[in-house]
């Protein structure tokens, strides 16, 4: 029943979906206002169908179906409610419907902002969301659909895997496939202004914001990921450069470019062609990452032809971007930029090179994540180059990006003067010396920390400069110091909401640096009562327990952490799920703003009496967090509407 | 020099320096995976390699105390004994299929310095190497599907 009722409304919404696209197309060909509406009223269809489609899954989730394969398989009678919810999106069926609601969602977002506002580039636009739905509605009715039969009945499911409950994994996918989709939207207007031929800047002011929104939750994604990974995988690492993070890093990199290169278009006029090959680029890489990480070829070439998931996301791909591209050569002479750059010194300059080594980064980042597919498919080698290349290549381009992020902001548009140089740069550059110079004096030895340690306190102190500079200017015309504070971030939300940003990359930048070069780990096997010693840090093996939960049963130690005196009782476990063939780890730690203390349990002597740790003192990852959390601030600050009236 | 001349010569210095960081890193990154078999035709000591094989039943031996792990690795053509300092990871256990990235050594047996436990949000069917048989193993191994 549930099968076949989940099963029509896919196809349903398939028909609707394809219908709408097609009506909104000849309807903006032919001048057909009726025809737009039509589609209009087909992608609200769509939506409430995909609605249903998702209220119906959580309601088999919730109520043990196990006459629905794709509950069967993903929980079991001992799965805790929380995880039920989270279990309809915890494998690649119920996250393609997740994936299809919110670019239903969208899509009618998109119809309510522009229905009125953008009447040229509108229809196109609906049209091309509905297309891009009516993929991913068709992957949900032939390639992994959710709603298909269990033969027979079984009495329970197999469970959720157990690593993914956490309440990291409730909030990662969502702000991450909010990201994802939500690059569809600039896409769709890029392909709006691509075939009516306006390429000025209406659908670059249009999607702006749009671009904005979907950073912001892809980069909430990325962190929410990063943490999961810190707390649950037990490696005490937040990045490993695994395709799967890869998949989700690149388009950050390319919207990241767009963000930054949309400014030069808006202000110079230049850039035209640039900003709408990183739009489709964007989306074409959230395409393939999800072609990546879904079809199973990063295993191999051969697998994903056993899949037909790979093949038709691969096939997907090329239409998307032949079309674009080729829409993109049929306007090339409405695309020539109009503006010239003047001077190597300049923002413009500034802002280029940002965009290069942005999308330097991203071609590294694919390059490594394709390169064991394409040693396989040339040579018939598998070679494998892990993180210790990402880490070589990518580190002085980042540091590079971090550096640039301090001079981009403050120096001149068109040519900078030697004058303008020093009145933005000279106590920054003094400021960031004296930091590298200071941190030689406490004791850092590590050449990349330093310099990373003076780049940062260099950005730093241009944001400084800046605020304090704007926040004078308004003082001295009587404002008091709050109103002035907040109006010059509520009226300049744009340019302070990319400070703060960038105040978050910084923390983040500093974290990650901390990890890297101080972090210390050791591994020891204690008898009851025997103390390990670390970083100042002693552990003390109190006992073992065996604790039975609803879904498994786990094995807990209990481990006194003191340095001088009692600071906690870490309780690490090993997690043993009938399901499950390995026990998992639980870790157990306590952060710091300075350091967080790590705790893994590794192994156990069955009676008690001995067990084997995992002990890490990581440095400064906290801040990775709290960067986290303030370059979010700041891109909500951006997503603000602007106001150009006085408050 | 032009201001055309000017870009054109910074792209081309970006472009080229680029080039050469991701030739080094990968020259310098690239690690190999081989089977048992593969390392015995033709080992070159102190070479990275990612080694792949069926952790053989009953060589498996942990010293807790001294975190000492030594196994035993096959693809039913060759063994290589392999030894770790640490604990065993999760997934770790004889039987199964193991992935181990380290060197050989001049001593004659390969020494581990990182074994591999994948996780997979994707449900994976319990993998038995006793049935599936070496060949099938090596390949899910090697991710290869020839």
């Amino acid at each position: 029943m549930t099968v076949d009722l989940g099963y029509g409304m896919t196809l349903v919404a398939l028909v609707l979906a394809i219908y709408g696209g097609a009506a909104a197309a000849v309807g903006a060909r032919a001048g057909r206002p009726a025809l737009v509406e039509s589609a209009q009223h087909a992608a609200l269809g769509v939506f409430v169908l995909i609605t249903a489609c998702f209220a119906l899954l959580t309601y088999a989730f919730l109520t043990f179906d196990f006459s629905v394969r794709y509950v069967a398989t993903n929980t079991n009678l001992g799965t805790p409610f929380y995880y039920r919810i989270t279990g309809v999106w915890g494998a690649l069926e119920g996250s393609i419907i997740l994936w299809s609601w919110m670019l239903g969602l969208y899509t009618l977002i998109l119809i309510l902002r522009h229905r009125d506002s953008a009447r040229e580039l509108y229809p196109w636009a609906l049209a091309t969301m509905l297309g891009i739905l009516a993929f991913f509605l068709l992957v949900m009715t032939i390639a992994a659909p959710p709603f298909q039969r269990q033969v027979p009945v079984a009495a329970d499911g197999r469970g959720l895997n157990p690593l993914l409950e956490d309440t990291g994994m409730i909030t990662h996918p969502v702000a991450l496939y909010l990201g994802f989709t939500g690059f569809t939207v600039p896409f769709a207007f890029a392909m709006a202004a691509l075939i009516t031929g306006r390429v000025g800047d209406t659908w670059l002011v249009l999607t702006r914001r749009w671009t904005i929104v979907a950073w912001y939750f892809l980069s909430l994604g990325l962190l929410i990921g990063g943490w999961w990974s810190y707390h649950v995988l037990g490696w005490g690492g937040y990045w490993a450069w695994d395709p799967v993070e890869n998949a989700a890093f690149m388009p950050w990199l390319t919207a990241t470019a767009f963000l930054h290169s949309v400014m030069i278009q808006e202000r110079r006029r230049m850039l035209k062609l640039w900003n709408i090959v990183l739009v489709i680029l964007t989306f074409g890489l959230t395409l393939f990452g999800t072609f990546l990480t879904r079809s199973g070829v990063i295993a191999s070439v051969h697998a994903f032809t056993q899949g037909s998931i790979g093949a038709l996301f691969l096939g997907f791909l090329a239409l998307v971007m032949l079309t674009a591209l080729g829409l993109v050569a049929w306007r090339w002479e409405a695309l020539r930029s109009q503006g010239e750059l003047d001077s190597v010194v300049s923002r413009e300059s500034a802002f280029l090179l940002n965009n290069v080594l942005l999308i330097a980064a991203a071609f590294t980042v694919f390059f490594g994540t394709v390169f064991p597919l394409l040693s396989e498919a040339v040579r018939g080698v598998k070679v494998s180059v892990g993180a210790p290349f990402f880490n070589q290549v990518n580190v002085p381009l980042f540091l590079s990006l971090i550096f640039l992020m301090g001079v981009g902001p403050l120096i001149a548009w068109r040519r900078a003067s030697l004058e303008n140089l020093k009145k933005n740069f000279l106590w920054p550059v003094v400021l960031g010396v004296a930091a590298a110079a200071a941190a030689f004096v406490l004791g850092v030895r590590s050449a990349l920390a330093a310099l990373t340690l003076a780049t940062t306190v260099f950005v730093g102190a241009t944001i400084g400069v800046d605020f304090v500079r704007a926040t004078r200017a308004r003082l001295r015309v009587g404002e008091a110091l709050v109103p002035a504070v907040g109006g010059l971030l509520r009226r300049h939300n744009r340019r302070y909401g990319g400070f703060v940003v960038h105040l978050g990359i910084l923390l983040i930048a500093l974290g990650v640096t901390g990890s890297h070069a101080w972090s210390v780990q050791t591994e020891a096997t204690l008898r009851r009562g025997e103390t390990a010693e670390l970083a100042g840090y002693r552990f003390r093996f109190d006992d073992l327990t065996a604790v039975e939960e609803s879904n498994h049963f786990k094995v807990v130690g209990a481990f006194t952490v003191s340095n001088g005196r009692v600071l906690d009782v870490l309780r690490p476990a090993k997690k043993f799920y009938p399901q499950e063939q390995s026990p998992i780890a639980y870790v157990d730690y306590r952060l710091g703003l300075k350091e967080d203390v790590y705790l893994v349990l590794g192994d156990f002597a069955r009676d008690g009496t001995q067990a084997t740790i995992k002990l890490q003192v990581n440095r400064l990852v906290s801040w990775i967090w709290i960067g986290g959390v303030v370059l979010t601030l700041g891109a909500l600050l951006a997503i603000l509407p602007e106001r150009r009236t006085p408050a | 020099m032009n201001r055309r001349t000017k870009f054109l010569a910074g792209g081309a210095v970006i472009v080229a320096v680029l080039a050469y960081m991701i030739y080094a890193g990968v020259t310098q990154s690239a690690v190999y995976f081989v089977t048992p078999g593969e390392l015995r035709a033709a080992a070159v000591p102190g070479k990275a390699y990612r080694l792949g094989g069926m952790v053989v039943p009953g060589s498996l031996k942990w010293e807790a105390r001294a975190l000492d792990l030594s196994f035993t690795l096959s693809d039913g053509t060759a063994t290589v004994p392999v030894r770790h300092k640490g604990t065993p990871p999760d997934l770790f256990a004889e039987g199964r299929g193991a992935v181990v990235e380290g060197s050989w050594t001049a001593d004659g047996y390969f020494k581990a310095s990182l074994i591999m436990a994948k996780h997979s949000e994707e449900y994976k069917a319990p993998h038995d190497g006793t049935q599936a048989g070496y060949q099938e193993l090596i390949k899910t191994l090697r991710g290869d599907g020839r």
